[in-house]
Order: structure tokens, then sequence, then C-alpha cells
């Protein structure tokens, strides 16, 4: 067992996995001799050469179309999107081709891809280097999503990620890369895709979250562990498919549901959740599903009096669950 | 030598007469297929066509220098004459147009003419255009990496040359070398607008210099140019010289597609002054001239060519659409349980027979 941050874990992953499957190149900007723009890819080039380690035009549409086609033909690839704000110009590649390859070709081809994109606020990155865009890809039939929120889970489901049969978009929060730290063992140990954790077992009130905020989440079930509220945390780490069981267990038990994200309000992955709970836990239910989310603008503004007001925080979280609590 | 008498037309471009012949057949055979969909779409049996009528003798004489089930190509919409060329059948390209379960492109899934098929390393369709650039060129990555000696061809038509995904992926295979054939058959209009409209030099194959690789220019009607253009450049990518363009100079027999009229926007001397411009005619009489082709022959493959699409078409006729109960299938590799069948179930329109979304 050793302690990791973050993204030690998954630059160790991306090393090990490159290790045992000779099949699997990585393919980005500037992941080659810089290692990437947070150091993600570290060591890689130097390890394993410029076949297997590409440091790609600026060409986001390219990095996941190319990958698309070499994982047709029995690569493996794992493409960096250097930060998922700038994955737009790949979306037509990932929601036309990648997502649907499969399905539209009646199991004929498949692809075997993983995309890596940091995403999330509150490190001083303004509109373009903020962004949370799970929704977009959430709302895809034939991708899954995975926002893994400790070292553990991001080494283990990478693992799962890289390993699995179909396209996977893995999301990093960006802030966590050096903030967060844990135990991840040595050994060949994977996390599998689809499955939600429960990170604080509570009896009043259910919050579900993922990435940075399913820390944030449990920092706020602390402060008003205080006050009596007993929380219990579900931390989804795959967003799609989604770990439906333990998400409507622990609501059916606690009865009260609140669900948080970064990103946007309308519309955002929560609320799909939010839905979920309502049509399927409706008789377990004695407060309204709830959201504390980002605000309705169009991203996180740069100052940082703004980019606070627009972050969703513990005391936000806290807020929000004594409200719920109160029903 | 083998001992076959060999034409002096097929020796000039370093083939046999049996070739020639085979070329002729899968071009004759795509304007058949083609012909019968027409037909089908015109007598209400099936909901729409995308033709490939113009283009036959280019795609099929640039298809085949490529070795079949070991090289890839990603086509697109028009590529019939591609895709006999390459392995799949009239009855698997009219499976397409009938949509029925045992479609080999997508069983039934896609629109007509998203014509895919693993089997013979035919990368399968979407409708935005020129996507497939990008999946033939990573496929060209892949044949480098690993060491293959595959080439990897895309084809399109010169508006859909236009998009974003092009200039990305020539340029990365101009970077790497990459074993990459990019084929242009410019038929002179994107749906309705004139290339002058669509294009800010005349030629398409210009741009190629933009990437350091070779532009060629080839008159789609001359199929051993084509031929000889695609070896070329198919010779070059195997030793490792990296990616060719190739824009054959086509013309559209028919309109864009079922649902478009194309004497809008065409007017009827050009309509009438394209015959002249036919590969099909044109190869056909060089044969003819060359000795290669004699009438008994011409008969015979004309009547194997019927034969084949009208069992090809009674086939398909005859064949199950696809049933409900599979339409979830596939979304993955393995079957997701958290993901449920909607509350109407599998059966055919909801359980009632008003089709998808019907009076409810």
């Amino acid at each position: 067992m050793a302690i990791r941050t973050f993204i030690e874990a998954i630059r160790d992953t991306l090393a090990s996995e490159m290790r045992r499957d000779p099949t699997t190149i990585l393919l980005g900007e500037d992941v080659g001799k810089k290692g990437g723009v947070f150091l993600a890819t570290d060591g890689l080039w130097a390890e394993f050469g410029d076949d297997r380690v590409i440091d790609t035009p600026l060409t986001e549409s390219m990095i996941v179309g190319a990958s698309i086609g070499a994982a047709m033909n029995g690569l493996r690839p794992i493409a960096e999107i250097q930060f998922a704000d700038f994955i737009f110009p790949a979306f037509n590649q990932i929601l036309s081709e990648a997502a649907r390859m499969r399905y539209r070709s009646n199991n004929g081809f498949g692809v075997p891809m993983t995309i890596r994109a940091p995403y999330g606020g509150g490190v001083h990155g303004a509109l373009y280097h903020s962004q949370s865009v799970e929704a977009f890809f959430t709302h895809i039939p034939g991708l899954k999503v995975v926002v893994p929120s400790t070292p553990y889970d991001a080494r283990g489901l990478l693992r799962s990620s890289i390993r699995d049969d179909d396209p996977v978009l893995f999301f990093e929060h960006k802030k966590m890369y050096r903030s967060v730290r844990g135990d991840v063992p040595d050994t060949d140990y994977t996390v599998p895709l689809g499955r939600a954790a429960i990170t604080r077992p509570g009896s009043h009130v259910t919050v579900v979250a993922y990435g940075l905020m399913a820390h944030y989440a449990l920092e706020a079930a602390d402060v008003v562990a205080e006050e009596g509220i007993s929380v219990e945390v579900v931390d989804l780490r795959t967003l799609r498919p989604l770990d439906k069981d333990t998400l409507l267990t622990s609501v059916k038990k606690t009865g009260k549901c609140l669900v948080v994200y970064e990103d946007n309000r309308f519309g955002g992955y929560g609320a799909e959740i939010c839905a979920i709970v309502a049509d399927e836990a409706f008789d377990f239910l004695d407060g309204p599903v709830s959201r504390v989310a980002g605000p309705d603008v169009p991203a996180v503004p740069y100052n940082h009096v703004l980019e606070d007001w627009f972050m969703v925080n513990p005391t936000k979280i806290a807020d929000g669950i004594r409200t719920l609590a109160a029903y | 030598m083998s001992g076959v008498p060999r034409s002096d037309l097929a020796a000039s471009v370093g083939l046999e007469d049996a070739d020639l012949l085979g070329m002729y057949r899968t071009i004759a055979a795509a304007r058949a297929v083609d012909e019968r969909m027409w037909i089908l779409n015109r007598a209400g049996r099936i909901p729409f066509v995308i033709s490939g009528q113009g283009h036959e003798g280019a795609q099929v004489a640039i298809a085949w220098p490529l070795e079949r089930k070991k090289d890839w190509i990603a086509p697109f919409y028009r590529s019939i004459g591609t895709c006999l060329t390459f392995g799949m059948t009239a009855q698997d390209i009219l499976m397409a147009q009938y949509a029925k379960a045992a479609d080999p492109s997508s069983g039934g899934r896609q629109m007509p003419g998203h014509y895919g098929n693993a089997e013979n390393n035919l990368v399968s369709l979407s409708s935005p255009v020129a996507t497939q650039i990008l999946h033939a060129v990573g496929i060209a990555l892949a044949a480098k990496i690993r060491k293959t000696g595959q080439v990897a061809m895309c084809s399109m038509g010169e508006g859909s040359s236009n998009q974003g995904d092009v200039h990305e992926a020539l340029n990365f295979a101009g970077i790497h070398k990459l074993p990459f054939i990019f084929v242009v058959e410019n038929n002179g209009y994107a749906i309705s607008v004139p290339s002058e409209r669509e294009l800010a030099l005349p030629d398409v194959a210009m741009r190629a210099s933009g990437y350091g690789i070779p532009g060629v220019i080839v008159d789609g009607s001359d199929v051993l140019a084509c031929y000889s253009a695609a070896k070329e450049a198919v010779d070059r990518a195997r030793r490792g010289e990296g990616s060719t363009l190739i824009e054959a100079k086509v013309i559209r027999l028919t309109a864009h597609s079922s649902d478009d009229q194309q004497t809008k926007y065409r007017s009827a001397e050009e309509l009438a002054g394209m015959a002249a411009k036919d590969a099909l005619p044109r190869f056909r009489a060089q044969l003819r001239d060359a000795g290669v082709l004699d009438e008994a022959t011409e008969a015979r493959i004309a009547a194997e060519i019927k034969a084949e699409v009208d069992a090809a078409t009674d086939h398909c006729e005859a064949e199950p659409d696809p049933d409900p109960a599979t339409a979830m299938r596939w979304v993955f590799a393995e079957d997701w349980p958290s993901e449920s069948p909607p509350p109407w179930g599998f059966g055919p329109g909801g359980g009632s027979h008003d089709g998808p979304g019907g009076a409810r």
C-alpha cells in the first residue's frame, strides 16, 4: 500500500497498463516529451517511445477520429483531450462515430478506446478551462462515462476503462490532481465500471455526488452531523451505466435525496438522477428530490470573487442538506 | 510468364486480361444493382435510394490494387462499386436497401447507402460526411505501428472534402507518412451546389501540396488510368513513402437520391451530355477494341449479372425484418441490465400496430 496523489495514481496506471498491453497507445497534445500540461503522462514517452506516445497537432477531432480507426485495426488507444473544455471539436466523432459504431454495425465493429480529459473549476481556469462536460456525454447511449474521486478509484476505474471493449470517457477533476491523496495498492486490482460506492453511511438524507463534489459532500456531511443530521453519501464513480441499485437502495432507506453537481443546474447530469429517484422511489420519499448545482451562467467566470460565487462548496451543500432535512 | 495470352491493353497496365474482365464485370454489376435499386424504389418496395451511377468505373479501378481482407477501405454512400470490389456481393448491397435482419452492413439499422462490413475490412459509415477519413487514417496509423503492411483508403465526394476532418486527417497522415490513400470522387455537385460554389480552387487535388503528399487527378471515365493511379499510390504506401490524394473526375448520372429532383438545378443539355463521359460504355468499347471482350463473353457476363441481381432481389424480399426484441442489443459489447426497455416492451409499434410513436 502506498500513498499517492490523484494524478500519480493516473500516471502509474497509464504506465502499468501500457507495460501490460503492447496494443495500448497514448495520443494527445503535449503528451510526449512534456508529459502533458498537468504531467499526467510524464515519463511515458521516455519509456514507450514515439510509436506509443504520440504528440498530436492541435486537432481534437483527429485525436478521437484516428483513435477510433486505430481501435478498429487492433490497437487500444488512450486519447487525452488537454482540457475537457476543448473536447467539442471532437464531439461529432464521439457522438456520431465512437458511440454508435457497435450499434450501427450490428456488432461488426467495436471501439475499445478511452478518452481522458481534465474537467472542473475552482482553479482560476475561467470559462474555457473549468467546465464540467459530463452531461453532454452521459446523454449518449453507447458511451461509458467515469468520474473517479479518489486515487484508489482512479487507478481501478482507469484500468477497467482501458480494458473495456467500448468507448469510455474518463473525466478527472483537475483540482484533485495534487490536492487529493490516498492509499493505492500495488496489486492489479480493478474497480468495475457501473458501480457506485457508499462513502459515508447515514440515515436521514442521501447525498449523491461524484468527482470533486463527492469530497465536498463528505465535508458537508461532517458539518451537519454536529447538528444531528445523519447523511449518507453515494459516490457514483461511473455516471453511465448508472448503478441504480445502490442509488435507490440508499434513497429508499433515508427517504430524502439531494443531488450535487458542479455543472450548470439546468439539464445537468444530476437532473436525470432526480428524475430516476422521483420515478422509482416515489413511495419512499418524504421530501422533494433536490439539487445543489452550479448557477446557470455560461461558464465559470475568472475573477476569484465570481469564481467563488459560482462554485458549489461544502457550505452550499450543507445548506441544501439542512433545507431538505427540515421536511 | 503464365502462358495465358495477354492483350497489349492488359500488358500496358501490368495486368492480365482476366483482371480487365473482372473489373468490367464488377463495374457492370455495380450499375445493374444500382438500377435495380431505383426500380425497387419506384415500385414502392424500398423507401430510399442513394446512387453510385457514374462513379463505378473509378470506384472499381481504384479499389482494385488493394488486397482484400488485408487492406482497409472507409467508403461513402455512393461506394457500391468499391464495396463490390472489396468483397461484398450484390445481395449484400440489396440487403442494405431492404434493411433486413441479416443485412451485413447494419442488420437493418442504417439507411441504405451506409455500407460497412467487418469481414471485408469495409468500415461502417455514418451520415455526417467525411468523418470516415479519420477512421481510415487511424487504421493506417495502427498499420504503421503494428507493422502489418496494410494500406487504408478512404473515399468521398468533393462536397464532403471541404469538412474540417479532411484537413485534420491529411495533416496527420502527412506528418507521419501513413500508408493512406484519400480518394475524392468529384462529380461536380454537393447535392445541388456546383463545385465552383464549393471549392476555392478548381481541383481538390491541388490541396495535397499543403500536406506534403502527391495530389493526382484522373479522368474517372478512364478505368485503366484510375487503376494505374491507384496502383502507384498503393505501392507508394506499401513502401512506407506515405499518403496520396487521388481525385477522380466522375459524373453523377442520377439525382442525388430518390428524394431529389435534379432537373431543378441541372440543365437538360448537361444531363443529356453525360452519357458520353460514362465509364461503363467507354471501358466496354475499350475492351472490345483490344480484343479482350467479345460478343459472347459480353452476353454471358450480362446474363450472369442479371441472374445474380434477380436472385438477390428474390432473396431479400423473402428475408425477415429485424425483431424489435433485438433493438437494444449491441449498444455495448455486453448487455446492460441498468438500461431498461421502454414501457411498451418490444412488440411492433408498441403493442398496437401504429408504428413508433403511433397514436396513443
